[in-house]
């Protein structure tokens, strides 16, 4: 059975049917998935002995401004058995920005995670070291939010003390 | 504890003290103390800071800070057209500018569903392939150096020195090319500047020796990168790692053979894999691998396909400057592009191309209009800096250099 038709068969198998919502375009797989379940799931993907998915290759997320849930957390990850990558999503809304960490499946989330934490202020439950990866620590916003004018806000990072 | 802790951040402090600090020492001296290495040093490639903790000369932690070159091209790209992005990828991987324009364009084009003509494309390998050799001459040169080899940063450079030449005669430019276009390349190759190209190939080889007999043989330069900064197999997979750090602890992952783009299919090399996954393994790898781009821009060389370097598909493709001074139609679509982008149709791609680092990604999500709705960077530097914890722990100061300088950091793609 070709890889594309057997991880949604293999998840819907081991999860509930209605959980996940299968896409594809150009040629690329997309699954999106309640965001509860994330852990289990990646933890089921890499695991399971047929699919292997052992690569995180990167952790992001998009606002989309007005819609109801606002953000979408994406992860995209690599099987090297099966020469695979496939797409993950799961919706996080404004007024319960939080999603749990896959740090504990693959280390290599970690700094993915907190990029974006930085950028976008999606919290990650029980991340190891949830700080700011680019921005100062006392920078109060998210600048890859669309609210967040482009030129930046004055005053919004202080100048170095004397 | 000691040290001067004044300009730390008490959160980096924390995640210092929390860091997994297993490693036994004989004889503890009880005199821990936190040195600041960075982001003004000059073996640290750029604006790495690294916080360190330390008990005598070992290292017990490291928390590495990020962010002091962060320009925000994420949300820069939200704000301009896909042509108007193609300077901003030079000053990502600002070693191998050519790389990520290729990258870029490849994205771009696959989101866009249009292919750019056979010769554009094996013009692209041929400048990509030789993007990574100045990319992986400047590793392994500065890497000798931070070690201690002076002359191989000088030989490697004059090696690289070449190229840029090459460059200025192809595009105009030695440092930010900015030389591929959606949908094909700027200009044709000029005969100048294949020959310059076949000269440097063919010479290549036996500089590359001549460099390699300076480092090979040395023994302070094995001696403090033998063995130093080792990664497993499995510890690099779970990291994230990609490029010649990963094949250097034993995992043959290659972009260009594993999802072929361009006409990588078209084209024999081979991918050199060592298993000892140490900073000796990592600068091998570098060199194997320089030796089989110059391979492939032989066989590119030989293969190339005559023809049009630039796609004729007026809606998606700027025109060219003596057309658009000449034709109305032509002057229409130039004035609808650049003011309105190439407005790809709604969807979601990822592209990652084998880049001198490592994986190259982009990840486009497009609405319909003429800026993308988010572009998303997969920086190699990103993921490979995140393992630099692991590597220097239990070893001493002086070899936090050679690991640094072994993994090889770019800061313009880790800080974006």
């Amino acid at each position: 059975m070709e890889i594309k038709e057997l991880v949604p068969q293999k998840l819907k198998q081991q999860f509930n049917e209605t959980d996940f919502e299968i896409s594809e375009y150009l040629d690329e797989l997309t699954i999106k998935l309640p965001k509860e379940k994330i852990v289990k799931v990646c933890e089921f993907l890499k695991k399971d002995s047929e699919l292997e998915f052992l690569l995180c290759q990167d952790i992001t997320a998009i606002d989309w401004a007005t819609r109801k849930n606002r953000f979408t957390v994406v992860y995209h990850i690599y099987s090297f058995k099966n020469n695979f990558r496939l797409r993950l999503k799961a919706d996080v809304d404004e007024s319960d920005c939080r999603i749990d960490t896959v740090s504990s499946v693959w280390k290599g989330a970690n700094w993915q995670e907190r990029e974006t934490y930085d950028m976008y202020g999606i919290k990650f439950n029980n991340h190891p070291d949830l700080r700011r990866m680019y921005m100062p620590e006392d920078f109060e916003y998210h600048p890859l939010r669309k609210d967040f004018p482009l030129m930046g806000i004055p005053e919004s990072i202080p100048l170095p003390k004397k | 504890m000691n040290g001067d802790l004044k300009d730390v951040h008490p959160k980096i402090i924390q995640a210092l003290l929390d860091a997994d600090s297993n490693i036994t020492v004989e004889d503890a001296l009880e005199n821990e103390m936190v040195l600041n290495m960075g982001p003004q040093h000059p073996a640290t490639h750029g604006v790495l800071r690294l916080v360190l903790r330390l008990d005598g000369e070992t290292i017990v932690a490291c928390v590495p800070e990020l962010g002091y070159l962060h320009r925000g091209y994420e949300k820069l790209a939200e704000n301009m057209t896909y042509y108007e992005y193609i300077p901003h990828t030079d000053r990502l991987d600002y070693i191998s500018p050519m790389a990520n324009n290729v990258a870029w364009v490849l994205a771009v084009e696959k989101l866009a569903g249009i292919e750019a003509p056979p010769r554009a494309q094996y013009i692209r390998m041929m400048i990509a392939e030789l993007a990574r050799i100045t990319s992986h001459l400047v590793a392994v040169g500065s890497f000798a150096m931070d070690v201690g080899a002076m002359t191989v940063f000088l030989w490697t450079l004059r090696e690289r020195e070449k190229v840029m030449d090459i460059w200025d005669i192809l595009c105009g430019a030695r440092f930010t090319n900015s030389y591929t276009r959606i949908g094909g390349v700027a200009n044709d190759v000029p005969p100048e500047a294949f020959a310059g190209i076949r000269l440097f190939i063919d010479e290549f080889d036996a500089n590359l020796t001549e460099c390699e007999k300076l480092i090979n043989t040395n023994r302070i330069f094995v001696e403090r990168v033998d063995g130093v900064g080792v990664i497993s197999k499995e510890e690099a997979i779970d990291l994230g790692f990609s490029g010649p750090n990963i094949r250097a602890s034993g995992v043959e992952y290659d972009i260009r053979r594993a999802q072929p783009y361009l006409d990588y299919d078209q084209v024999d090399f081979k991918i050199p894999v060592y298993t000892e996954g140490d900073c000796l393994a990592r600068y091998f790898v570098r060199v194997d691998e320089m030796r089989e781009s110059a391979n492939i821009v032989r066989q590119v060389l030989e293969k190339m396909p005559e023809g049009e370097t630039i796609l004729n598909k007026p809606k998606k493709v700027l025109p060219h400057k003596t057309e658009v001074y000449t034709k109305m139609e032509e002057l229409i679509h130039d004035f609808m592009i650049v003011n309105f982008g190439i407005n790809p149709p709604v969807g979601e791609i990822y592209h990652s191309i084998e880049g001198s680092k490592g994986e190259l990604g982009f990840y486009l999500v497009s609405k319909g209009e003429g800026h993308p709705w988010k572009c998303k960077i997969r920086s190699p530097s990103f993921n490979n800096i995140q393992s630099l914890p692991k590597l220097v722990v239990g070893q001493m100061v002086s070899d936090v250099v050679a690991i640094v300088g072994s993994i090889d950091p770019i800061m313009g793609e880790a800080d974006k």
